[in-house]
């Protein structure tokens, strides 16, 4: 007897004071971490609509010890599911149990995601269904179904995502793309955490020590975005079947008004129950709607980079406002001139009508002029042209920005060898064509720049972050190396393509904005001109710098400019003049995916 | 007259049975205490009840101890023939719970009967060995001591209640103190270690570990010439036999290479036997041996076909052949999850977590003493163990005074009835032992199990007063 009482206090001794894993089992056992999710932050627009804001979705949770046998045809009417559906769910739920991913004693989810509506019609029969119970969570609610390359999407953290940051746990849901992935950090907001009682089968009994060691989820915080959702909605009924992209910037911030890409999607295809479907659906879309073309398209900038090349010509003094080029027309040579104006012609003259002989003879002078030898004046021509921001990013805060392509002079050096090769041979670059690449944002900012009369603001789509201030390289001033005085010329120019007689957008004049621009018809070795057009208006005081590509509709003139002249009106007079109704109703209508 | 009756009462055990039960009530009450709703006074709170079985204890004890010795003895027979009819009858009328149909139930109140027949028995037992005359040695005597334990166990077995079955075979050392034979005992116990060795190790080791306990026990008695040619042979036979299976790959069962020797010894042990005319080495040798070999082969056989499938898990977990801590081994798991997170000094009173939530089954009957190892800890644990110990040495002291054979019986067998249910209890909660649904003494819930433990100690301290008697 004495020696059973040994043993037994020696085993005591074992399990009680030896062996410290008891323990550890022991608050696994009771103790269990409830993780509180904070809501998402909302995301207004400039004028404080509401873009963004959370949902109530539900999911059928579902203990599978506690099933009895139920009437599956009535389950698969309140859920509108067939049987065969419900049958394959509790394949799987058998399967899962098998394999201990879940537990026949704890909720796990059986059905996701229902909506609000179908939760309505289900709940009222859950006394039915023995075992079964919902549980609400929140997803994303898009009041516009609108923006949605800037809005981005939600989906599960990715097993990256959680190895690199603790943050996360499985199943977790985080930015993919757009703002959300951007802002992730302010709009998740901070998780909190419960620490729970449970029993044997994990049924809730109560807070441990009195929610002591409980900490609150705290909400994310809200974004004012700079985008103008009802510009933004008039922007995006404009590129309704056509390919392309629409920025606007207003001057003064870089703050973006307006970023379109089309063809576009409804943000809430990505949300809830047919996320899966319509991801795939989207993907799988030959005119890649998932695409962010405004930023990851590249295109030559056309004509609408002579702008460009005529302020780097004035700057270096390669010409001045008297300097005039002959242009013969369709015979000029090496360039031809598509326009009919008169000759000999002077900068802003060119601009207006757009003339390719005039620019020819402005770049040859800035590559080879004032004693420079061609690579001299190519590095001057070079650096100007980077400083307007092209051939990198200019940082927006949306992920997946492509930096565009200026060509390096070692580029020529390669293919032509060093000193062999003259303006002549890269004559391309002188009307925007050739190696030069350039995204829509690009454009946009390049209208900006002239509209601040030779500074920018990184172009940016959150106004204010609740909470905190904007990141710093968002309120800078970056100058580019052009003098507003040498720009004189340029803007007028640009005012004369509205304002001018043979002007290339006299016919989208209004009578109270004074508006300045530039066509680009854009060479596409794959198929039909590009149509390009960036513009800014009013001439003083900007409010707006814009740039509009259609993919494949031929002239600047006929398609990328009313649009943008449309927007420019819209944003700044609220409305557009009856003159222009016609157009309207023309860029409404035009159609360049199913064939007009 | 009544202050005559406690006088010579040995207080000593009564402070004991009174720490036992007041523990044990607290842990009840710890055991179902909700901490979401602490109500007292909840009469349908198992601690609530415990109060009122135990009040109703004390009655039984004052009627116990006013009652004249000699009642016991002369009653003896009619209470255990009484008991055996109730056994019966709750075969026939009872309520099944937890698959043993092992219950009276009449109103609210439940009763187990079984209980009760553990002091009829040793009131029986008591009473027949105790018999001017009787004697081990004579086969008659012994038959009738097995038969008083045969019935009851056979009845109880037929309510599926194997626990309470298996605590009549603790008698067998109350025999022993009274004379029985030890090679029984020893017998018992040898065949115990080589069934449960069969199950764990391979048959090889096991008839390596008999023969090697067979030389020790020829060692004790004495290395004798007439024993060791026998064994030499069976140990040579079988060196052949394991040679010639290594040497043919043969697919053949060990115990079966060790029968051609034992035959052969056991041919030339009778022969030379019978030549010297000395038959003493044969029962020794054949008993050992014959039935190790018996019991290797049967043991095989019991475990799988004999037991049910829980039993056979439960025992396999223990032996650690089987480890599944969500099924069979879940109570154990637990339970030892539950004792060992108590640490040195537990985690206080209602502070317990493991038992209040359900992660322990059973966890006001069975297995009581979790709630005792977590919220009193190893301290805890250790004192209730040495109160056990402290009481069956009491009561075994007390047992040796004893002047009547019957009392002194009597006492010895409400020992090993507490011994019994002490080991077998607290050895499972720990696991040491196989799971087996006894209660804890005076801790685990139940009126019937407080009842019988009452009766049972408070009986010997009745006749304990009359100890320096003759009680007839």
């Amino acid at each position: 007897m004495l020696g059973v009482g040994l043993m037994f206090i020696s085993k005591l001794f074992v399990l009680q004071v030896y062996d410290p894993s008891y323990k550890l089992s022991a608050e696994s056992n009771t103790r269990r971490k409830v993780t509180q999710f904070p809501s998402r932050g909302l995301v207004y627009d400039r004028n404080g609509k509401l873009l963004v804001s959370n949902q109530a979705v539900y999911d059928i949770m579902v203990v599978p010890r506690d099933i009895v046998p139920f009437d599956s045809i009535d389950f698969c009417q309140s859920l509108d599911i067939q049987i065969e559906d419900l049958r394959a769910m509790f394949v799987e739920m058998r399967k899962n149990i098998k394999s201990r991913k879940i537990s026949s004693y704890k909720p796990s989810v059986f059905y996701k995601q229902l909506s609000a509506e179908s939760y309505g019609r289900f709940q009222e029969k859950l006394y039915k269904f023995k075992g079964f119970f919902v549980q609400g969570r929140s997803v994303r609610k898009y009041e516009y179904p609108l923006a949605a390359h800037v809005l981005g999407y939600l989906g599960e953290v990715g097993q990256s995502r959680l190895d690199k940051d603790a943050y996360y746990s499985k199943g977790d849901y985080v930015g993919i793309s757009g703002i959300e992935l951007t802002y992730e950090k302010e709009l998740r907001g901070r998780k909190g955490n419960k620490f729970v009682m449970v029993d044997v089968h994990g049924r809730d009994k109560g807070a441990f020590r009195e929610g002591r060691y409980d900490t609150a989820a705290i909400a994310g915080n809200n974004l004012t975005l700079s985008l103008d959702i009802e510009l933004q909605e008039y922007a995006e009924q404009l590129m309704q079947n056509k390919i392309g992209s629409i920025v606007a910037i207003e001057p003064s911030t870089g703050e973006i008004l307006s970023f379109v890409s089309a063809p576009g999607y409804d943000p809430s295809v990505l949300v809830g129950r047919k996320r899966g479907e319509g991801f795939l659906n989207l993907a799988s879309d030959s005119l890649k709607p998932l695409n962010n073309r405004a930023l990851q398209g590249t295109y030559s900038p056309g004509s609408a980079f002579k702008l460009v090349n005529a302020a780097i010509a004035l700057q270096s003094k390669s010409i001045n406002e008297y300097t005039k080029f002959d242009c013969d027309g369709p015979l000029s040579s090496p360039i031809r001139c598509t326009h009919h104006h008169r000759t000999p012609i002077e900068a802003h003259g060119a601009i207006e009508t757009s003339c390719n002989p005039f620019f020819y003879g402005a770049f040859r002078y800035t590559l080879e002029g004032g004693g420079r030898n061609t690579r001299e004046g190519y590095k001057l021509w070079y650096d100007h042209v980077k400083s307007f921001g092209f051939g990198e990013r200019l940082g927006i805060d949306l992920p997946y920005e492509i930096k565009g392509n200026v060509p390096h002079i070692s580029l020529y050096d390669n293919i032509y060898g060093e000193n062999h090769w003259r303006a002549i041979t890269v004559r391309s670059l002188a009307i925007g064509q050739g190696e030069l690449l350039v995204t829509p944002l690009q454009m946009a900012n390049e209208a900006s720049i002239f509209a601040n009369r030779g500074h920018y603001f990184a172009p940016h789509l959150v106004k204010q972050i609740e909470n905190r201030s904007l990141a710093d390289n968002y309120t800078t001033q970056i100058s580019t190396t052009i003098e507003p005085e040498n720009l004189d010329e340029v803007i007028r120019g640009m005012g004369d393509v509205y304002d001018g007689e043979i002007g290339t957008a006299r016919y989208y004049k209004n009578d109270s904005i004074t508006m300045c621009g530039k066509t680009g018809t854009v060479e596409n070795p794959f198929g039909d001109d590009h149509s390009v057009f960036i513009a800014f208006a009013p001439r003083e005081n900007p409010k707006i710098a814009i740039s509009v590509i259609v993919e494949n509709a031929g002239y600047g003139s006929t398609w990328a400019a009313p649009i943008a002249t449309l927007l420019m009106e819209k944003y700044i007079a609220g409305e557009i003049p009856k003159r222009h109704k016609y157009y309207e109703k023309k860029m409404l209508e035009g159609d360049f995916i199913n064939g007009q | 007259m009544a202050s005559k009756q406690f006088k010579n009462i040995d207080w000593v055990t009564v402070l004991l049975y009174a720490l036992l039960v007041g523990f044990g009530w607290i842990s009840i009450y710890a055991a179902n205490f909700n901490p979401e709703n602490p109500v007292f006074f909840d009469t349908g709170k198992e601690y609530f009840k415990q109060l009122i079985w135990i009040g109703l204890s004390l009655f039984f004890i004052g009627v116990i101890l006013i009652t004249d010795s000699k009642f016991y003895v002369e009653f003896s027979y009619i209470f255990y023939g009484l008991t055996i009819f109730l056994l019966i009858l709750v075969l026939l009328f009872g309520k099944e719970i937890n698959g043993a149909k092992s219950w009276f139930e009449i109103g609210p109140i439940r009763f187990q009967p079984a209980e009760l027949c553990k002091v009829a028995t040793n009131l029986a037992v008591a009473r027949a060995l105790s018999r001017y005359g009787f004697s081990f040695k004579r086969f008659s005597d012994v038959l009738r001591a097995g038969a008083l334990l045969l019935f009851p166990i056979l009845l109880i077995l037929l309510q599926n209640d194997t626990g309470s079955a298996l605590v009549y075979g603790v008698f067998i050392l109350v025999f022993y103190r009274e004379g029985l034979t030890p090679y029984i005992l020893v017998f018992g116990l040898i065949s115990a270690v080589v069934v449960t060795l069969t199950l764990m190790v391979p048959n090889a080791t096991i008839i390596g570990l008999i023969l090697m306990g067979l030389l020790v026990l020829l060692y004790m008695r004495g290395l004798r010439k007439e024993l060791l040619i026998p064994i030499l042979i069976t140990l040579v036979s079988f060196g052949i036999g394991y040679a010639v299976r290594y040497a043919m790959e043969a697919d053949w069962d060990t115990e079966f290479l060790l029968i051609p020797g034992v035959l052969v010894a056991s041919v030339y042990l009778v022969s030379t036997s019978f030549i010297k005319r000395s038959f003493r080495m044969i029962p020794t040798y054949m008993l050992i041996l014959w039935s190790a070999i018996a019991l290797t082969l049967t043991a095989d056989y019991f475990f799988e076909e004999v037991l049910s499938h829980y039993q056979r898990t439960r025992i396999n977990v223990l032996l650690g052949l089987e480890h599944d801590p969500l099924g069979a081994g879940y109570n154990v798991n637990q339970s030892k999850i539950a004792i060992g997170s108590g640490g040195i000094a537990g985690k206080g009173f209602l502070e317990g977590t493991q038992t209040k939530f359900d992660f322990v089954p059973e966890q006001s009957t069975d297995f009581i003493f979790c709630t005792v190892g977590e919220e009193w800890g190893f301290l805890g644990s250790t004192i209730v163990v040495i109160l056990f110990v402290f009481l069956l040495l009491r009561l075994l002291y007390l047992a040796e005074k004893q002047h009547s054979s019957f009392s002194r019986v009597y006492g010895y067998g409400v020992a090993a009835i507490f011994f019994f249910h002490f080991a077998i209890n607290i050895g499972m909660t720990i696991g040491l032992a196989p799971v087996i649904g006894i209660p804890l003494p005076f801790f685990s819930y139940g009126g019937s199990s407080l009842w019988g433990f009452t009766l049972l100690l408070f009986v010997f301290l009745k006749l304990d007063t009359n100890r320096a008697e003759l009680i007839r």
